[in-house]
């Protein structure tokens, strides 16, 4: 059995139900109920039907089970690039049992198994990017990066903070996406005039850079620990904290612990900058790489 | 490998494109951000119909392991997703480096419509998969 380090690594399992030829076909709530259990527990599911289809068969490994008729399932026709190919007899099992099996044969096959994880990541919508950089500046967790067009891109997702949409924030086009955020247009619902108005209102990319939100946050943890220090107040100074948070978290919808994180306006600064001429080096070595390929000027190129 | 009938064979088939599309059923399972409900008649409306379908516990999940099973599952001539957001489900698959066809592709949203209106949707005949979501 091969254990799953990460949540962003390893390959599900793909049951297929099979009810064609040489089986007998499922009742419809036993069909439904088990294929519900195991798309919640992270199977991959196919029905394949005549007259439809469904996906062709990868290098993902498949668990093919059915009310086969006789002792021998029908053959396989496998590419020898194709996964694994595990067949089971489920005649007379309830849906928890055939969930049971399928689980003993993802641990077998090592199939990717993960009990609990929100995929958090921001998504980008090129047709509204600008390239502003300003999400790859501002992000703590280094999520971002630049491809080798120089277009900005979502690279180490599993950095990404989960619940906090940030960067979905201080983009001034509205081009980031979480789809798993409760409201839009962060979770993909389509983005109106007053969508990038609100969103512009919210957070004012300037301000934040210039440090008003930053500026607000150390002066009163500043000010909280002046008072801790010399009244001694120790509830009070962080009473204080906790409301300015509260107000910051409610207004962004950034979590805590991020905040409590956040840069300085000066590290927000200088990171931009690595940005920038991350950026300009990238394009100069591409410059250069397309000189070295285009041919001498002829004679004719100079018009002689 | 090459495509093979379903009804003779037991690895899923990609054969004759009929009058209805290829259906992949997304069922945001690490997230609870489709009614639950809308999710659960969807899928039996899916079960119920006699046609072939794809269900996969999440495409968020997917993407963000460029799983390249994406491939696979959005490659056919005409294609139905039920999941969310059209734009999300969109650049989702693009941002895994799976982009999706300009057109040919139809996306429900279960956030957002009645299980009623995407099963009908889902399960009609393929008068609008080829427009753009």
């Amino acid at each position: 059995m091969r254990v799953q380090a990460s949540k962003t690594e390893g390959i599900n399992l793909r049951v297929v139900l099979y009810e064609g030829e040489g089986s007998v076909a499922l009742a419809n709530e036993t069909r439904a109920a088990a294929m519900g259990a195991l798309l919640d527990e992270g199977f991959e599911v196919s029905r394949p039907l005549a007259g439809g289809t469904v996906s062709p068969q990868d290098e993902s490994p498949l668990l093919v089970i059915g009310q086969f008729e006789g002792d021998t399932p029908p053959a396989a026709d496998a590419a020898a690039d194709a996964g694994a190919i595990e067949y089971r007899d489920i005649a007379g099992l309830a849906p928890e049992a055939i969930v049971a099996l399928a689980h003993t044969v993802r641990e077998s096959v090592g199939a990717r198994s993960l009990k609990e994880w929100k995929p958090w990541f921001p998504v980008i919508d090129y047709d509204r990017c600008t390239n502003c950089m300003q999400c790859l500046s501002f992000c703590l967790f280094d999520v971002y990066s630049v491809d080798s067009d120089s277009k900005i891109t979502v690279q180490n997702e599993s950095n990404c903070k989960t619940d906090c949409p940030a960067c979905s924030r201080v983009c001034p086009e509205v081009a980031i996406l979480f789809p798993k955020y409760k409201k839009g247009p962060i979770n993909g619902d389509v983005v109106r005039p007053e969508d990038i108005q609100r969103e512009a209102m919210k957070v004012d990319v300037s301000s934040l850079l210039g440090g008003d939100i930053y500026a607000s946050l150390r002066s009163r943890s500043k000010d909280a620990r002046k008072r801790f220090s010399t009244e001694r107040d120790e509830s009070k100074a962080l009473l204080e904290r906790k409301r300015c948070l509260k107000k910051l978290q409610k207004d962004l919808d950034i979590p805590e612990e991020v905040l409590m994180t956040l840069p300085s306006a000066g590290d927000i600064e200088e990171r931009a900058t690595r940005a920038r001429e991350k950026l300009k080096r990238r394009q100069e070595r591409s410059r250069s790489a397309q000189d070295a390929k285009r041919p001498a000027p002829t004679q004719d190129d100079w018009g002689i | 490998m090459d495509d093979v009938r379903a009804e003779n064979e037991v690895t899923p088939d990609t054969a004759e494109e009929g009058v209805m599309p290829r259906i992949l059923f997304c069922n945001c399972t690490y997230a609870k951000v489709v009614p639950p409900e809308v999710k659960r008649e969807v899928l039996a409306a899916l079960n119920a119909s006699g046609l072939a379908f794809d269900a996969v516990p999440d495409l968020c999940d997917m993407a963000a392991r460029n799983d390249p099973a994406l491939a696979r599952l959005s490659a056919a001539p005409q294609l139905r997703i039920a999941a969310c957001f059209p734009r999300a489900v969109r650049w989702l698959f693009h941002g895994a480096k799976q982009p999706l066809p300009e057109s040919g592709v139809e996306i429900l949203n279960m956030r957002e419509e009645s299980a009623e209106a995407v099963s009908k949707a889902l399960l009609s005949p393929c008068a609008g998969c080829g427009e753009q979501s």
